[in-house]
């Protein structure tokens, strides 16, 4: 398999010519802008064919996971008192956890879900995966906007700081949930296992990063200098959730409750781990763009 | 020859590997009978050399199965030659088949300029030219209908009439002519016909020999991914007759 994979067409071709479906990778995405809307607006338009509530389903859907989880963690186990104001705690870690799910998710399904396409005619196959990361930005506005108008309520004021975390947060899940999506999408196609393997991330990943409990629980049990706590606190996920704390919650928050109540040193943690997930992004691209040779006879 | 080549060609070679994925099941299980995997390998294309001159029109022609669509995908870019060179000058559409890109959920209109830039269109393009589109598939009434809801005569001529309206400089072609009933089936072929007088370089693959006879003036035979013949359309349809 590697043999096929590593032989570039070795000879030169005269001046003018290309090497067809020769791909540079993502930035040939961006060289057809137009076709990206088309492809973004044909996912939204078929997502919500023939449905009453169209893209309202976009408010309802995490509207009821907030709703159940806010009873189950709030109330019946009783977190509520912890972290006032808790509903824009909880709901501010599921909006960001929602987009890093949406996009993966999708990602990796898109190259065998556009099957029929890229097997006919050649695109920027890189396409389908970025298309994903847009319509679930399309998703991700309107939870933002309920996130935004419950802080205000909640007696939210933002300042640059929150400005520049929710931003810092957003920019490491795009990179995270991109780069992986890419990968994932690309090795998906020979090894359809991957679909159920991304499910399962999906499903732990609210679990391992502090949406639904206070990262205090995890300190107290794990030990604060612990290995696992250190793993733990490094998973950029932990960090993309905990900056949408610090921008959302904790200006809302009593002094009391803010002690302790997120990772410390947010903003530089924040950093590293958008350095460390653009490469990712790099790798993702450089793996999709090596797979994709062989999307078309696998497929 | 090569300064005037459109399409070049050189020591062109893929194969296939007939089985990719064994599943943990049958690597069990073969490990029980203690059998080797076998590994299964189909040439579809041995070493081939091609070059297309610019405002040629080539016929690709051969059996099912000698590697003409594989040839054509080849070149088009959708798969990617193990061995050999591939390159190609000027902008290229690849008509590999007829609606490829078309979604059932969206309209008729919708699909025209999805279609359009798929197949390298700008929007500015797609909008001057789309009336025209429209004029030729003959289906206006219908153009904001679900493209579900067509028939699939409807579906084939709006398909057939987006390719046939992008503007690229080389068109490769796989049996996307026979579309639609006799009227129409003239209509494309006389479409073909312009598009090959405005030299246009063009690669029709093609098992309606009558009209490939016709439309190009050299041909090729591909029998089991080699090519075994190159020359003038007639003698080459005669020799795949057996005449």
């Amino acid at each position: 398999m590697t043999d096929r994979v590593a032989t570039p067409s070795a000879a030169p071709l005269p001046p003018g010519f290309e090497r067809p479906g020769r791909s540079r990778g993502l930035v040939d995405v961006f060289g057809q802008r137009y076709l990206l809307r088309l492809i973004v607006r044909k996912e939204l338009r078929v997502r919500y064919q023939a449905s009453f509530l169209g893209l309202a389903w976009s408010y309802v859907k995490p509207g009821v996971q907030f709703v159940v989880f806010f009873f189950v963690m709030g109330n019946f186990l009783g977190m509520r008192g912890m972290l006032p104001p808790f509903a824009v705690y909880l709901f501010s870690g599921i909006v960001i956890i929602n987009l890093f799910s949406e996009i993966l998710g999708n990602a990796t399904r898109s190259v065998v879900a556009n099957g029929a396409l890229v097997n006919k005619i050649y695109l920027p196959r890189q396409m389908f995966p970025v298309s994903s990361v847009l319509v679930a930005l399309v998703h991700f506005v309107p939870q933002l906007v309920v996130l935004l108008i419950g802080a205000l309520v909640a007696g939210w004021r933002p300042g640059p700081v929150e400005l520049a975390a929710a931003l810092l947060a957003v920019m490491i899940v795009l990179c995270l949930a991109l780069g992986l999506g890419l990968a994932f999408g690309a090795i998906n196609v020979a090894y359809r296992d991957i679909e159920n393997i991304v499910d399962l991330i999906l499903m732990v990943a609210i679990w391992f990063s502090p949406v639904l409990y206070p990262i205090a629980t995890v300190r107290d049990t794990f030990g604060a200098d612990s290995v696992l706590m250190r793993i733990y606190e490094n998973n950029p996920l932990t960090i993309a959730v905990e900056l949408f704390h610090r921008a959302f919650w904790w200006p809302a928050a009593d002094a009391a409750a803010r002690e302790g109540a997120i990772v410390d040193h947010v903003m530089n943690r924040g950093l590293v781990a958008l350095a460390v997930c653009a490469v990712l992004l790099v790798i993702g691209d450089r793996v999709f763009r090596k797979l994709s040779r062989n999307f078309a006879q696998e497929l | 020859m090569a300064d005037s080549a459109t399409i070049i060609v050189d020591d062109l070679t893929k194969t296939f590997r007939l089985k990719h994925v064994h599943s943990l099941k049958e690597m069990a299980s073969r490990a029980v009978r203690g059998r080797q995997a076998e590994v299964d390998e189909f040439t579809a294309l041995d070493s081939i050399d091609l070059r297309v001159a610019e405002g040629e029109t080539l016929a690709l022609l051969g059996f099912n199965g000698s590697g003409k669509s594989t040839l054509l995908k080849c070149i088009s870019g959708v798969l990617t030659p193990d061995r050999g060179t591939v390159g190609v000058r000027g902008r290229l559409a690849g008509l590999i088949e007829v609606g490829a890109g078309f979604h059932p959920d969206l309209t008729g209109r919708e699909n025209v300029f999805l279609n359009g830039a798929i197949l390298g269109m700008t929007e500015k393009q797609i909008t001057a030219r789309f009336d025209e589109i429209v004029a030729f598939s003959e289906i206006e009434k219908f153009i904001d209908t679900e493209v579900k809801f067509y028939s699939s005569g409807m579906f084939l001529r709006l398909a057939f009439s987006v390719a046939v309206h992008t503007d690229p400089e080389v068109f490769l072609v796989d049996e996307i002519l026979a579309v639609g009933d006799e009227p129409f089936q003239e209509k494309c072929i006389t479409r073909i016909k312009e598009l090959r007088d405005e030299g246009r370089t063009l690669v029709i693959v093609s098992h309606q020999l009558d009209m490939v006879e016709k439309l190009c003036r050299r041909a090729v035979l591909l029998e089991h991914g080699r090519m075994v013949a190159d020359g003038p359309t007639s003698d080459v349809v005669r020799q795949m007759r057996g005449e």
